[in-house]
């Protein structure tokens, strides 16, 4: 396999970061949105959540893909398909972030929470100071797992003609009749990229203040 | 007579059927140590949560300070929910200490003592440091104050507990079994510096199986048994006479641990 063909699909992983990266982002900031209605004592708030959560996860990322893609020309958006793939991904990773996030929120100690009651912290200031970095740490290692299962999905963009790693390997594939080569080029490239992730992670887990290290 | 700090009237406490506190009077004095004893599950740590309005008592009065805690009584003697501002205000008088300590991980000592002042009172951050900084030396730990909790030994961590709730200048302090969690060596540590807050005059409630503690710093010995507040004296009618057969019973399992010459 030439440099030039390898160095292709290194452009396209460009694409495969870019979106994956957004996309946790969005993702992230609609999951905590999800948290907190998932944990309102409000039926109002927390059943639009959970029908939300259970529509994406229940559904594959393949199908919420195409569903978007051309359900948002339907209703007269014509966006190109780089927005329609964001948004799916940024909708499926949300409804698995929100769980995640749950479920740190829960495990706050309550004693913690206590502590702040009795110096005075009003509601917000609890849930500010005390709630969310300590959840965060918690859920922390659950995020990094799921940016990664996030990065490898971003292969299923490719349906909507997104040129990221595997369909730049598959164009190349069927035009140089080399798939194995170029297919065991893009797994490597996929494995770095998380490598990357993971290393990345278990080194901000240890940064994060008063970790045990 | 000068105001209780703390008065306790007619205190029911259930949780859901069981009842755990069963008309509770009590009047906490002013500038001195108050300890609760009593067995295991005899509600004297839920008594403790009460006064901090960490659990809502079923019934019955709690004022601090001649302020109604929580809940008061309205004209035609109802008992009426006080809203959570007031609640706010009567508890910036308590200063609570934990028996699991509760110091917030992602802070320093100095973040922990420092916090309330910043986020709470609005103090500056540089005042807010160095006020927090008095405390820590206060507790003997102020070359710790750069170290986060996962980096302290347990009797640390509860000095730094102590600290962050003298921070905000309490009126009250609550002991909710302090050295529980500690390894014996590291109680004597924890208990020196309450001992010194007593000196001070501070108006303290501890719960403690320390009977010994009890026994030297406490003023005022109230006995709980079975949601009962059963006795409550000076430590020389507890200790010395316990006239009670049912504290008498509960001191004996602690001479027989070798406490004999407290008797």
């Amino acid at each position: 396999m030439s440099f030039k063909l390898f160095t292709l699909l290194v452009q396209a992983s460009v694409w495969t970061i870019g979106i994956s990266a957004i996309s946790i982002a969005i993702g992230f900031l609609i999951a905590i949105g999800l948290s907190a209605a998932l944990l309102s004592g409000r039926r109002a708030y927390r059943r639009p959540a959970e029908f939300f959560i259970s529509f994406f996860r229940g559904v594959p990322l393949l199908v919420q893909l195409l569903l978007i893609y051309n359900l948002l020309p339907f209703i007269g958006l014509n966006v190109p398909s780089i927005v329609a793939a964001i948004i799916g991904m940024s909708l499926c990773t949300a409804a698995y972030q929100a769980e995640n996030l749950r479920g740190g929120f829960e495990s706050v100690p309550k004693g913690l929470v206590e502590a702040a009651d009795m110096v005075g912290f009003s509601p917000r200031q609890v849930f500010v100071r005390i709630k969310v970095p300590i959840a965060m740490r918690l859920t922390f290692p659950a995020l990094v797992n799921e940016a990664i299962m996030i990065l490898k999905s971003s292969s299923l963009v490719s349906v909507v003609g997104i040129v990221e790693i595997t369909r730049m390997a598959q164009d190349l594939a069927s035009s140089t009749y080399m798939p194995i080569e170029i297919f065991s080029a893009a797994a490597l490239i996929y494995l770095v990229i998380c490598w990357s992730v993971a290393l990345a992670g278990r080194y901000g887990e240890r940064a994060l203040p008063g970790a045990v290290k | 007579m000068t105001l209780p700090a703390i008065s306790v009237s007619k205190l029911v406490k259930r949780f859901g059927t069981t009842t755990v506190l069963q008309d509770i009077d009590l009047e906490i004095p002013e500038g001195k140590v108050s300890c609760l004893i009593g067995p295991s599950g005899s509600g004297k740590s839920t008594l403790l949560r009460c006064l901090a309005f960490l659990e809502e008592a079923s019934e019955g009065m709690i004022t601090v300070n001649g302020e109604a805690l929580g809940f008061f009584e309205n004209a035609k003697g109802v008992r009426e929910r006080l809203p959570a501002g007031q609640i706010r205000s009567v508890r910036a008088q308590i200063g609570m200490v934990f028996q699991q300590f509760n110091l917030w991980p992602h802070m320093t000592a100095l973040g922990n003592v420092s916090e309330a002042l910043k986020t709470v009172h609005k103090v500056a951050k540089t005042e807010a440091e160095d006020r927090a900084m008095i405390q820590l030396r206060k507790v003997g730990l102020e070359n710790r104050a750069g170290h986060y909790p996962s980096q302290l030994s347990g009797g640390q961590q509860q000095r730094v507990a102590i600290a962050r709730a003298l921070a905000l200048s309490p009126k009250i302090m609550l002991f909710d079994e302090p050295t529980s969690a500690l390894d014996p060596e590291l109680t004597g540590e924890v208990l020196n510096v309450m001992r010194d807050l007593a000196v001070e005059g501070m108006t303290m409630v501890v719960v403690s199986h320390e009977i010994g503690f009890a026994a030297t710093v406490g003023q005022q010995i109230s006995f709980l048994d079975q949601g009962r507040l059963l006795f409550t004296g000076a430590p020389s009618d507890v200790f010395a006479k316990p006239r009670h057969p049912r504290l008498e019973q509960f001191l004996d399992t602690y001479l027989d641990r070798g406490a004999s010459m407290l008797a």
